[in-house]
């Protein structure tokens, strides 16, 4: 709410302005004659410029008053300040008065209204069958494009530290509900970073390990030197085995796939200094119908015929 | 240099060189809008150089044709005009010389200080705080040396062009310094006073008056002395001068929150930007029409006087740009264009059509008289003609490329299908998008190939001047 003072100046400047235009019209017009040209000139000559005094052209004069008449409609439509202005629209079934959010609120509810039901029956369907339909792929493909395709890349195929979604690797599960669990609530993933605890050649011995339980070319004295701690530190998470936890979404380390990349120089960066993975929970963004389709989207990508 | 000048009681010294930077800056400028054009187009031509990159030199390409280019022009003829309609020598010499080398100083420091990054991120008001300072030292002496030629004239009212320059520089001094308002954290870098909200509409109440008092007001001044000049006819309507100068300097004032529409700007201010702004159409066309009107008894000159020719295309662009502005701040039209390529070309509609075409038929008038030819008199008329040509056509390849991208992005943005989803992800907005920016490119060579065809005129226009003059010395 302005206060009284800032209601007072701002219709002051605004009318004032409108206001004024027409009576310089007005002043201006008085006394001249309608609509035909003349050859007088003012009387005044600047450097060889002379000033005829012909008359205001009509149509534009017409014009002139036309936009100033329109802006007093308009305000009147809209407001001004404390002013609410006389236009509405409807907002949960109800008359309220225009604001740039109320006509936002209008214009989405009338559009989700026309596209719930579409929507209500594929929540309806489950995702593994869901991920059969078509038109559901079709509407998962979009939505995948306009809201994940900036992490995880238009093809679902990820970039570091994005994981690929059309592969059977899974770092949260790839079951239907695990999928939507994904999506409605967002995951964090936490490796911690391990440089201060194994110094510098704990870690290129234990980057000599990791390597190694993917069969990739390593060192094996280092690596052997490792493998006790690593049983003590990564084995809460990724397992004795290395073959990682879906329950805190701790990578399977002994395939061929490598969130943060498998190069030494990777690995070693990932060891020293940790990873914090996160995908941003969307039940509060999409909703749960658009994420169902999502998911159902998701799933296809991997178990599609 | 030449016993020829018409009236050596004037300074002219002033003129002349910010006549000849005017052309300079021009090029550079230009030159600039061409390069980030192309990067656009292709973006590898940003060569993976922090200095090179879209981001920096994007302000540079705007601070110069805007201020280095359009300002030298502003300067150049707001010196020439006041002096020949107010039969009386500049105010102040050294004030003048002042104006010159400080704007100079400020233009490089733009150049040198942008590519490095050094930003307020204000648009059009990037420069940091120990320019602005300078800025605003060679303002406020601009404005004390034009407002003090007005003072002591020998004519006994004031030439129309003199009321716009007076309101352009008058604005624009408390524009410039109300929006720039910065606590300094170094000697490179400053935050603005104000905050969030606020802080987007003091910046908008500063870039929509650029436009509005440093692009509008200021050539209107020119338009004003050089059409009927080079025309030969008197002002058609001293009353429709008196209307729509009052009119557009105290409406234009209130219509920067047009930039803002669907912002967290309050509803109420939205609403008033755009009522001032569809009032400004009248006040606008104003000047068109003056301009226009008076050449009635004179458009046969329009087939012989390619100069005239700049100034009468530029009036259009000028109508057409200022009808244009208006239909854009009706919120329903923003909603589809704006953050597209739709406003990019309706400034350059403006910048090209109207900003550039006025001053550029205002110097071949004028730089012939200030090296002692007689006005309009250039080494080449025909180069004239071709620069008129690349210039039209540049022109309308720019804004043409910019509308049907623009109008395209906005439809492609709004698109959605019938689940609701969007149709178009925004990268596919951007690659539809490419053919508009190749012709925004080959538009702009266009133009800044006019540029170079009016340098070498300038340089031939001056080399003759000196050799008549060495011919008048050595007869004596």
């Amino acid at each position: 709410m302005l206060s009284t003072f800032w209601q007072v100046w701002i219709m002051a400047i605004v009318f004032g302005s409108m206001i004024a235009c027409g009576l310089l019209i007005l002043y201006v017009s008085k006394g001249q004659r309608k609509d035909e040209t003349t050859s007088e000139t003012t009387g005044h000559t600047y450097d060889g410029i002379e000033e005829l005094n012909n008359p205001l052209p009509r149509w534009w004069v017409i014009m002139f008053w036309g936009t100033i008449v329109y802006g007093f409609l308009y305000i009147g439509a809209y407001g001004l300040g404390n002013f609410d202005g006389l236009l509405t629209v409807k907002v949960d079934g109800e008359d309220v008065t225009w604001t740039s959010t109320n006509q936002w609120k209008a214009e989405v509810q009338a559009f989700e209204e026309e596209i719930a039901p579409l929507y209500a029956g594929y929540l309806a369907t489950p995702i593994a069958e869901l991920a059969k339909n078509e038109d559901a792929l079709q509407t998962g493909q979009r939505l995948f494009k306009s809201n994940c395709s900036v992490c995880h890349g238009t093809n679902a195929m990820g970039a570091q530290g994005f994981p690929n979604l059309t592969d059977n690797d899974w770092l949260w599960g790839g079951t239907p509900e695990s999928i939507k669990h994904t999506l409605m609530y967002g995951r964090q993933a936490a490796m911690p970073a391990w440089g201060t605890t194994l110094g510098d050649e704990g870690i290129a011995d234990m980057t000599e390990y990791v390597r190694s339980l993917s069969g990739l070319d390593h060192d094996a004295e280092a690596a052997e030197k490792a493998a006790p701690k690593f049983q003590m530190l990564c084995m809460a998470c990724h397992g004795a085995d290395g073959k990682g936890n879906q329950l805190v979404g701790a990578p399977n380390l002994t395939d061929e796939i490598w969130l943060y990349g498998g190069s030494t120089k990777q690995i070693k960066f990932t060891l020293r200094n940790g990873r914090n993975g996160k995908m941003p929970a969307q039940a509060d963004i999409l909703g749960e119908d658009k994420v169902h389709v999502l998911s159902a989207y998701v799933y296809s990508l991997s178990n599609g015929e | 240099m030449s016993t020829a000048f018409d009236h050596p009681e004037y300074n002219y010294k002033v003129v002349r060189q910010f006549a000849i930077m005017t052309v300079v800056w021009g090029i550079v400028g230009m030159a600039v809008g061409v390069l980030i054009a192309a990067q656009l187009a292709w973006p590898e031509l940003n060569f993976d150089t922090p200095w090179l990159s879209f981001g920096r030199i994007r302000p540079l390409h705007t601070n110069t044709v805007i201020f280095a280019f359009g300002g030298c022009a502003l300067f150049a003829t707001s010196y020439y005009i006041v002096q020949r309609t107010c039969r009386v020598r500049l105010f102040s010499d050294t004030l003048a010389s002042f104006t010159f080398w400080g704007w100079q100083a400020v233009i490089v420091a733009a150049a040198i200080t942008l590519p490095m990054g050094m930003t307020s991120t204000k648009e059009y008001a990037e420069l940091e705080w120990p320019i602005d300072i300078l800025v605003t030292l060679v303002w406020v002496s601009y404005c004390v040396n034009f407002l003090g030629t007005l003072a002591i004239r020998k004519e006994s009212h004031i030439y129309v062009a003199n009321w716009f320059f007076a309101a352009f520089m008058i604005m624009i001094a408390i524009l410039y310094v109300v929006n720039n308002l910065a606590v300094p954290v170094s000697l490179t870098k400053s935050y603005s006073v104000y905050a969030g909200t606020i802080d987007a509409m003091i910046q908008w109440w500063w870039g929509h008056n650029a436009v509005g008092f440093f692009l509008t007001a200021g050539f209107l001044g020119i338009m004003y002395y050089f059409v009927p000049k080079q025309a030969g006819r008197p002002v058609y309507s001293y009353r429709l001068s008196i209307v729509h100068f009052w009119a557009l300097i105290s409406i234009y004032v209130w219509a920067g929150a047009h930039h803002l529409h669907y912002s967290a700007l309050p509803d109420w201010a939205q609403t008033s930007g755009m009522v001032m702004s569809l009032i400004l159409l009248a006040p606008s066309w104003g000047g068109m029409i003056n301009g226009m009107m008076t050449l009635s008894g004179a458009w046969h000159k329009l087939r012989t006087d390619p100069i005239l020719r700049f100034l009468v295309v530029s009036l259009s662009f000028y109508g057409m740009s200022t009808f244009e502005g208006p239909m854009m701040a009706i919120k329903t039209v923003n909603a589809l264009s704006h953050n597209t390529d739709w406003t990019i070309g309706h400034v350059h509609s403006g910048a090209l059509g109207w900003v550039a075409m006025v001053s550029i038929g205002a110097l071949y008038h004028l730089i012939p008289i200030m090296f002692g030819r007689k006005a309009g008199e250039m080494y080449s008329t025909s180069l004239i003609n071709l620069h008129f040509w690349l210039a039209t056509i540049g022109t309308v390849l720019y804004i043409v490329a910019m509308w049907v991208n623009g109008i395209m992005q906005g439809l492609m943005w709004r698109a959605v299908n019938e689940d609701g989803t969007l149709t178009y992800s925004f990268v596919e907005s951007v690659e539809a998008s490419h053919g508009g920016y190749v012709v925004r490119v080959i538009g702009g060579a266009f133009f800044l190939t006019g540029m170079l065809i009016m340098l070498f005129n300038v340089y031939m226009t001056t080399r003759d001047a000196k050799r008549e003059a060495n011919a008048v010395a050595a007869q004596a």
